[in-house]
């Protein structure tokens, strides 16, 4: 074969090649958008995070502004200290708050944002002042049957008497 | 004889294992001239002409080319050795995956930094002197047995070496093919002032050509001498050999054991 | 006449270990004169270019069709099973995690394997049966460096390029099942899956496992080639063991990467 037909061919392959793993990288690794420099720090003590992971997104209004970047146990507080990284593109007022949601029943966990009505916004390094928890499966069964223990208390009882009787 | 040997071998042994190939040869190949060494399939011939190339290295004894032991260089040394060494394979061994053009000029590129106009000057006079000029672009699978046997020729003198050797350069070729290359190893020879080693047992078309030959038998050598004297030899085993008689000092079979006591043995085995 | 027949499958047991242990350190020592004559590989970058063709570029429909198939399988599949929790949003990511994980670098390897691991170990097994090797080093030319190294990196170049590809076009494929036909939703296939899949943890991991694997299929053709004996039936038998030993090879080699990449997840 022509050698330079036989180039023209490999420099193809290498391009495909090439495209193949940029398609990887940025359309489905979602590498790129918060690279360093164009992204803010700021924290958020949680009491509890559930199952948030490093690298889940950060949401407001359901679009993504940002990554969670770190997750450290705090050993004063006894609090979860959450690192988020924002995108530059997306200021938000002093007395956001941030809470741990979940995207569906069995979905993964995310840090939603719910801006508040400050005039001044988050600069790198601030903190939310309010914060909520991830809502753990088991505390919600547990709360629900508890309520409903409480609220059936009475039933309850007859039925344990009932059969403590011979 | 010319004083001066370009081959010189003395006392060679080699085996492989403990199987013996050579044993103790002794031979001399003079600069300029065109010997053959012939004999039987598995006589040694080819191991002779891998210990003169240094693809495999004397169990004793030497071998030299150009007054330097052979088996005794290293890899660097032994690769600039056959620079001048020029090989003609059983078939050929023509690179199937380049044409006519590149398999000639293989070694130019390899070794040399020449620019392509020389190369192609030089490619198209080694294929001029094989007479195949015209056949350049074409593949090795395309070609008949002689003309690869030819390209492989131009390809062996690609840098005009001093040694040449051919290895069974006759076989599976039909009766003009056969003259051709006869002719050109010849010719060759005596164009580039080189010194030639020919292996094979065509006997007829060799002693056409030769100045001289060695006949190998079971890894000694068993007779030499011009190919007047080989012609007229009354030894029983060159006589055989040279006028193609079946039976001889080599024996139609193979060494057995006695038939009728091969017989009774499985008699026994069955008791 | 048994403890005869026991001794013999003690020795032949015994043959077969010496044997392989002198075989893999025949292969290692092979190996590295691979390395050590790989300077010409990039010196004349011709040589491996042309190389690259054959074992790159002939390996790009079967990679690209392959990997189109196996993306609209594991769409089908993975709906049918996701759509049962009532999750099918997750297929995007159930997808493109297992061909960038699993799926992309192995059967890339295997296809790989039994279309240019086996025509380079025919190639060069040919090469050795019509003296080609021989005449080269005739000709003072190292076969390890003109012949061998080349291909090596041909194979090592090829090998996670053919991979990328073949997971990317296998998320295609999911996504046309999944998406176009099945009808799954467009924002939530994509943005699933770019919530799932983490450029270090599964991409780099996976074209890691890619390299891997093409330095292993493309060193055990190369050797059972230039191991073969020199007639035909021994080429067609080397030939036979560079697929199945890479297959088993490149199999044991992802269980123990995958151990390490992604035991901590």
């Amino acid at each position: 074969m022509e050698r330079t037909t036989l180039d023209m061919w490999v420099g193809a392959f290498m391009v495909g090649g090439l495209i193949a793993l940029l398609i990887l990288a940025f359309k489905v690794g979602n590498l790129g958008g918060y690279d360093g420099s164009k992204t803010y720090r700021v924290y958020g003590e949680f009491d509890n995070i559930g199952g948030l992971k490093i690298k889940a997104p950060v949401k407001s209004a359901g679009v993504v502004v940002g990554r969670v970047s770190g997750i450290q146990f705090d050993n004063k507080t006894f609090r979860a200290h959450v690192e988020m990284r924002l995108s530059q593109n997306n200021l938000f007022p002093k007395d956001t708050s941030a809470a741990i949601l979940t995207s569906g029943l069995l979905g993964e966990q995310y840090i939603g944002l719910e801006a508040g009505g400050d005039e001044a916004n988050l600069k790198n390094g601030d903190k939310f002042k309010l914060t909520q928890s991830a809502m753990v499966l088991e505390q919600l069964i547990g709360q629900a049957l508890f309520s409903k223990a409480s609220g059936e208390g009475g039933d309850k009882n007859t039925a344990q008497g009932g059969n403590k009787k011979p | 004889m010319p004083a001066e040997n370009l081959v010189e071998i003395s006392d060679l042994n080699f085996s492989y294992g403990k199987h013996p190939i050579l044993k103790g040869i002794n031979m001399n190949i003079p600069r300029g001239k065109l010997v053959a060494i012939m004999g039987l399939s598995g006589c040694g011939k080819t191991t002779t002409l891998r210990l003169i190339g240094g693809s495999i290295r004397p169990t004793t004894g030497s071998v030299k080319v150009a007054g330097k032991e052979v088996g005794g260089l290293d890899t660097e040394d032994l690769y600039t050795m056959r620079r001048k060494m020029g090989m003609l394979f059983q078939f050929g061994a023509l690179f199937t995956d380049l044409s006519v053009y590149e398999n000639v000029a293989f070694q130019m590129r390899e070794h040399t930094d020449l620019p392509e106009t020389v190369i192609r000057d030089l490619v198209m006079m080694k294929l001029h002197a094989v007479g195949l000029l015209g056949a350049h672009g074409l593949m090795p699978s395309e070609l008949s047995g002689g003309m690869a046997r030819r390209v492989a020729l131009a390809r062996a003198i690609a840098l005009d070496p001093m040694l040449m050797m051919y290895d069974e350069p006759f076989a599976g070729l039909d009766p003009i093919s056969l003259a051709v290359i006869g002719n050109l190893i010849r010719r060759l020879n005596d164009a580039l002032g080189a010194t030639s080693i020919l292996v094979t047992h065509d006997i007829q078309e060799s002693l056409k050509i030769v100045d001289y030959v060695y006949f190998m038998a079971d890894g000694v050598v068993v007779a030499e001498g011009t190919a007047d004297e080989i012609k007229a030899s009354r030894l029983p085993f060159v006589h055989q050999f040279v006028w193609g008689e079946s039976d001889g000092p080599v024996s139609f079979h193979y060494p057995s054991a006695p038939y009728r006591e091969d017989l009774l043995l499985e008699l026994a085995h069955g008791a | 006449m048994a403890h005869r027949k026991v001794g013999f499958g003690l020795r032949g047991i015994g043959h077969a270990v010496v044997n392989g242990v002198g075989r893999l350190g025949y292969a290692s020592r092979f190996f590295l004169m691979i390395l050590i004559g790989s300077g010409a590989s990039f010196r004349r970058i011709h040589l491996t270019i042309r190389e690259i063709y054959f074992t790159g570029v002939m390996s790009l429909i079967i990679i690209l069709v392959s990997g189109l198939f196996v993306g609209m399988v594991l769409g089908l599949q993975g709906y049918e099973t996701l759509q049962k929790y009532g999750s099918e949003s997750a297929l995007g990511s159930l997808v493109a995690l297992s061909l960038v994980r699993e799926l992309g670098p192995v059967l890339a390897a295997l296809l790989f394997a039994s279309r240019a691991g086996s025509a380079i170990t025919a190639e060069i097994g040919l090469m050795k049966a019509t003296e080609q090797i021989a005449a080269m080093e005739m000709m003072a030319v190292d076969p390890i460096s003109r012949v061998v190294a080349p291909r090596f990196w041909a194979g090592v170049t090829s090998m996670p390029l053919l991979a990328a590809m073949f997971s990317a076009v296998g998320v295609f494929g999911g996504y046309l099942v999944g998406v176009v036909f099945i009808g799954v939703d467009v924002g939530s296939f994509w943005s699933q899956m770019e919530a799932a899949v983490d450029f270090r943890q599964d991409i780099v991991n996976g074209v890691i496992k890619s390299v891997v694997f093409g330095i292993a299929v493309t060193a055990i053709a190369l050797f059972e080639g230039y191991d073969a004996p020199p007639t035909a039936e021994g080429v067609s038998h080397a030939t036979t063991r560079t697929v199945v030993t890479s297959a088993l090879v490149v199999l044991g080699l992802d269980f123990i990467l995958t151990v390490f990449m992604f035991r901590g997840v």
